[in-house]
């Protein structure tokens, strides 16, 4: 009898594309795992309407859990995905693979309000700039540390 | 024109907007004027077409004619097209671009916001997911209209210039007709009308502190919501729509 645990379970061995380092159960896109008439559903939600990623996430569902249970991926816009889904567990493997994690951040409707502090994912230090709002993906920003000199992809705080 | 038909045409204009917006924000790929922008420009197109994606995604279940997302975005003519005459105007330059989609997202965020209580859940949903991203285009061409236009004299009668120019196009933001009139009656559409003061607040404020005028002309074009468009969109479509009008059901 296959239970929502093993398929949990099973989840999280499937990493994210862009972010090897995290499973999508880390990044917080699986909603809701059903089994239903030994059929299961996952229902996943993209980070960003753009994001490139979310076909290929789908194969891999599919993947990791059809030697298991006939699977069918759904997905869902509402409630729309927020970086605070992403797990403190995440966060972590997120700063040891060199990814500034989410902080709290400002309000965005305040202009050219004094950036985020992120603290360098290599030395630690707070003393670092914003270079771009945008970065290599939709769900970064670049920055660059002062102290050491690192230029480092922040993982942007969504809300 | 039932209320399958008015939601199909208006989740259509949003699409379309965003759609075209998107593929010209794309033009700037590998050409913006430091690496950062061209990320974020590019970055930003891809939100925009990310939307334009769900929004035809919807449209076609409800137009129920067994079309594709794909048919909807690239084999369509020009006068099919409901996009805003704001949307196709030319990149020209970093300010021209910049004043363009400081209207457009000024207008979005409300709209989206707005957009969010509306009685289609599923247009709701994609609201949501959409004010998120739009947050972050418009703090983004905020700032640099700010940048601009209190920079050097160069950059401020440049930017100046180009809200000048884009200002003829803002009227067509807040363009309804019948189609919204069935909707907004079913709290399923919202009436923009509602929407003007505080874009107009805001735009304000943001020239304001960036030393530039509003403009005042009253000179004004519209017509890209039924279909009438400049010139500039055939151009843009012909890009745009060459893969699937040359190797007709091509995929990645």
């Amino acid at each position: 009898m296959v239970t929502t645990e093993l398929i949990w379970k099973l989840l999280d061995q499937v990493a994210d594309p862009e972010i090897p380092v995290l499973t999508i159960a880390d990044l917080g896109i699986v909603r809701t795992v059903e089994i239903i008439d030994n059929k299961c559903i996952v229902t996943i939600t993209p980070t960003y309407s753009g994001c490139p990623a979310m076909h290929q996430i789908e194969e891999e569902i599919l993947k990791a859990l059809s030697p298991t249970i006939t699977t069918e991926v759904k997905s869902t816009l509402s409630p729309a995905w927020t970086t605070d889904w992403m797990s403190e567990k995440g966060k972590e493997k997120l700063r040891e693979y060199g990814i500034a994690p989410p902080e709290n951040e400002v309000d965005k409707s305040v202009l050219f309000a004094k950036p985020t502090v992120v603290p360098c994912p290599k030395c630690n230090s707070k003393n670092t700039r914003m270079v771009s709002q945008f970065g290599s993906t939709a769900c970064k920003a670049h920055y660059q540390c002062n102290q050491c000199l690192e230029p480092f992809d922040y993982f942007k705080c969504l809300r | 024109m039932t209320v399958k038909e008015a939601l199909y045409t208006y989740v259509v204009r949003i699409a379309d907007d965003s759609l075209i917006l998107g593929q010209r924000l794309a033009e700037w790929c590998g050409h913006g004027p430091i690496l950062e922008e061209d990320i974020a420009l590019t970055n930003i197109s891809l939100d925009l077409i990310g939307q334009a994606t769900n929004l035809f995604q919807y449209a076609v279940t409800l137009e129920d004619k067994g079309r594709t997302e794909d048919q909807l975005a690239f084999l369509r003519v020009d006068r099919e097209y409901s996009n805003l005459l704001l949307v196709e105007q030319p990149n020209k330059d970093f300010g021209y671009t910049i004043a363009r989609q400081f209207y457009f997202d000024a207008f979005r965020k409300l709209f989206f916001e707005a957009l969010t209580n509306s009685e289609d859940t599923q247009l709701a949903a994609i609201a949501e997911k959409s004010l998120k991203e739009t947050k972050y285009h418009l703090k983004h061409s905020s700032e640099w209209i700010i940048r601009l236009g209190d920079g050097t004299e160069e950059s401020h009668q440049r930017i100046q210039e180009a809200v000048n120019f884009h200002w003829r196009f803002t009227h067509e933001l807040f363009f309804q007709n019948e189609v919204d009139k069935t909707l907004i009656e079913l709290g399923i559409g919202l009436d923009l009308a509602t929407l003007f003061d505080d874009w107009k607040n805001y735009v304000s404020n943001v020239l304001q502190q960036a030393t530039l005028e509003l403009p005042s002309h009253s000179f004004k074009l519209e017509g890209g919501r039924t279909g009438m468009h400049s010139e500039h969109l055939g151009y843009l479509l012909a890009e745009m729509q060459y893969m699937q009008r040359a190797f007709p059901n091509l995929t990645w």
